[in-house]
């Protein structure tokens, strides 16, 4: 068990609005990702729903009980930080311990939890070393051995990857999605990483300053933009946006098109532009070229397209894969 | 100083400085161990021997001696006990935002500016007095007899005026090092359930370990030498019940115009200084590696 409601959430400091009325639901079990520029309040609603920090207003219902005033621990969820915040003068295991030492959990099922926890998390070698003695993906690894033991009803996860290398980044997404499997615990995941947002999630959540954007599947997210923002957070390359007669003549303030929807051509299309530099990445090339008219624009061409720089192409858009947006940034139709 | 050319150099560049430190250093020392072998009393300065070790036979047979070394132990504990407690209370009450921080901040640190002698005097004149003190007319309105302090508690009430001196000092250093404490780990801490209590032995007392270590260190070599204190307070007495090793070899030397004897004594300090270091770096010093 393990859902979490949000209810017209609010936080300020002082006179800064850092929430603005957040309504949320995390179903039970989900693996939910908060996502969002910089300075949207990420970290912030997350240390409300941990209860690190007080709500202003509104209400987090958690298991359908009011948790809003229910002190931190009390609220049976575990964090994990970016900085890991492990306890220097303790050894792993007794990092691992801590929490159920405090809940005075006789000491062979504290032995016990912290042997399973450190199973899971291939910690069995390091359990007497102390944190400075270890790795960082190892250390990262202990952070969730702490949280692990606890059979907290909810994860929750504040860019926990981000002090990792490319390569062990990957290796511990993976493993965090594993664990999520084999626990069927309730996480949410901060991280301003879409590709870690696009590949963990069930559920993503779009913050824009301090309001929810937009709740979905990664799928819907990236297929169905509710808005102009949405549309350009996710996605990487970002979605081409053009405004002007091609959006006027399909009666939009703007439309938007991903690079992987674009056609190019040497012949003929709808905008015409000059390559100013393109990508090789093996698989495919990404072309990023300046549109006449349209301003510059990236496009994904398949395998190992032969262009120089300052060639003229044509591009065209796949129409039943543009989206269009109204004057406030709105998404139109379907 | 990589090279053996950098590694001379660097040599010969110290090398005056090292010289002139360990003369200033030797030299005192030598020509106290000389002393400390003579028959030289200032009242009888013309009939000066050599008597080898003698004078360490007297001081150290003298039965005052195991007493003021009982003294200098019971005083050198006792205020390390109350400062380092007493201050680390006093750091985690001046961690916390309160009203007027920076004031309670500066209010706590100004006992150390003030000269050993003034506190004692303040001390011994307006808050101890049995007649017109401070702490008499405290115990005359909740209708109790007043306490004559040094003459019934000279040894607490030492104690009581060293420790005020070093309170701030601890606080300080404690305060420095409390504040280092890294937020998102008393925010993990919070998250495992710790309460207070457990918050500070577990977590925050490992991480100012090193801080109480320093503290300990550095006032234990102070309080060895206590003087002042007891100079202007109870010179020593009543009898000898105040009196430690530095106040002993003074009374040796200034009072009995003992050079020699005083000399000694001044070595055998040196010596019970140094076994009591040893001792603190075996217990505590081991927190001051890594
Ligand atoms: N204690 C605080 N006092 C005042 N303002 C704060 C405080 N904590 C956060 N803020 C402000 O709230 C806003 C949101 O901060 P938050 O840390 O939630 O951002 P974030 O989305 O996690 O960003 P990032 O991706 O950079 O971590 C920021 O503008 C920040 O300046
Ligand atoms: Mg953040």
């Amino acid at each position: 068990m393990g859902s979490i409601e949000l209810k017209s959430v609010r936080k300020s400091f002082g006179a800064v609005d850092v929430i603005n009325g957040v309504n949320l639901t995390i179903p039970d079990g989900a693996f939910t990702v908060f996502v969002g520029p910089s300075g949207c309040g990420k970290s912030t609603l997350l240390r409300l729903i941990a209860g690190l920090e007080d709500t202003s207003s509104g209400q987090i219902l958690i298991d359908g009980k009011d948790a809003t005033n229910i002190g931190p621990a009390q609220r049976g969820l575990a964090m994990v930080f970016q900085s890991y915040a492990l306890y220097p003068h303790m050894s792993v295991r007794g990092n691992i311990a801590f929490a159920l030492k405090m809940a005075k959990q006789p000491v062979d099922v504290i032995d016990q939890k912290v042997k399973r926890a450190a199973g899971i998390l291939n910690l069995t070698d390091y359990l007497d070393r102390k944190p400075r003695q270890l790795s960082g993906g190892q250390r990262q690894r202990v952070a969730i051995g702490r949280a692990i033991v606890r059979e907290p009803k909810a994860f929750l996860f504040d860019e926990p990857l981000s002090n990792l290398d490319a390569a062990l980044r990957v290796q511990m997404r993976l493993e965090i999605g594993d664990l999520h499997h084999s626990l069927k615990t309730t996480m949410i995941y901060v991280t301003h990483d879409q590709v870690e947002a696009m590949t963990m999630a069930d559920q993503i959540v779009v913050l824009d300053r301090g309001a929810v954007a937009q709740v979905g599947s990664p799928l819907e997210l990236y297929n169905k933009p509710n808005g102009l923002f949405v549309a350009r957070f996710i996605g990487s390359p970002t979605m081409n946006i053009v405004t002007g007669p091609s959006a006027d003549k399909r009666g939009a303030a703007t439309i938007g098109i991903r690079p992987e929807h674009l056609q190019l051509s040497k012949t003929s299309g709808e905008w015409s532009a000059r390559v100013r530099i393109a990508e090789h990445l093996g698989s495919d090339t990404f072309v990023y070229v300046e549109g006449e008219g349209v301003g510059p624009m990236t496009v994904r061409a398949e395998g190992e397209a032969e262009l120089k720089p300052g060639e003229r192409v044509f591009l065209t858009p796949i129409e039943d894969r543009l989206h269009k947006f109204d004057k406030d940034g709105k998404r139109i139709g379907a | 100083m990589a090279t053996q050319q950098t590694r001379v150099a660097g040599r010969l560049l110290v090398a005056p400085s090292v010289i002139l430190l360990f003369l200033w250093m030797i030299v005192p020392l030598a020509m106290t161990l000389y002393f400390s072998t003579l028959r030289y009393s200032l009242l009888d300065s013309d009939n000066v021997s050599f008597v080898f070790l003698q004078n360490y036979g007297y001081f150290l047979s003298d039965p005052n001696f195991f007493s003021a070394l009982v003294n200098t132990l019971v005083l050198v504990g006792s205020v390390l006990v109350i400062s380092v407690v007493g201050g680390i209370l006093v750091a985690l009450l001046m961690d916390q935002p309160i009203f007027g921080q920076s004031f309670v901040r500066l209010m706590v640190i100004a006992p150390f500016f003030v000269m050993p002698t003034v506190s004692a005097l303040v001390w011994k004149n307006l808050l101890m007095n049995p007649v017109s003190g401070l702490f008499a007319w405290i115990a005359h309105s909740l209708g109790l007899p007043a306490i004559d302090w040094f003459t019934n508690w000279p040894m607490l009430s030492v104690i009581l005026i060293v420790s005020w001196q070093w309170l701030p000092f601890a606080s300080l250093i404690l305060l420095t090092a409390l504040q280092s404490f890294d937020e998102e780990q008393k925010e993990a801490a919070t998250l495992d359930g710790a309460g207070a209590i457990p918050f500070f032995f577990y977590l925050v007392l490992p991480h100012i370990a090193r801080a109480i270590t320093v503290v300990i260190l550095i006032e234990t070599i102070f309080l060895l030498s206590v003087f002042a204190e007891i100079l202007v307070t109870t010179a020593g007495g009543p009898g000898v019940a105040t009196t430690n090793i530095a106040f002993l070899v003074y009374k040796q030397a200034l009072l009995n115009f003992d050079v020699g004897g005083a000399s000694a004594g001044g070595i055998v300090a040196v010596v019970l200084a140094n076994i009591v270091a040893i001792f603190l770096m075996r217990i505590v010093g081991k927190n001051l590696e890594s």
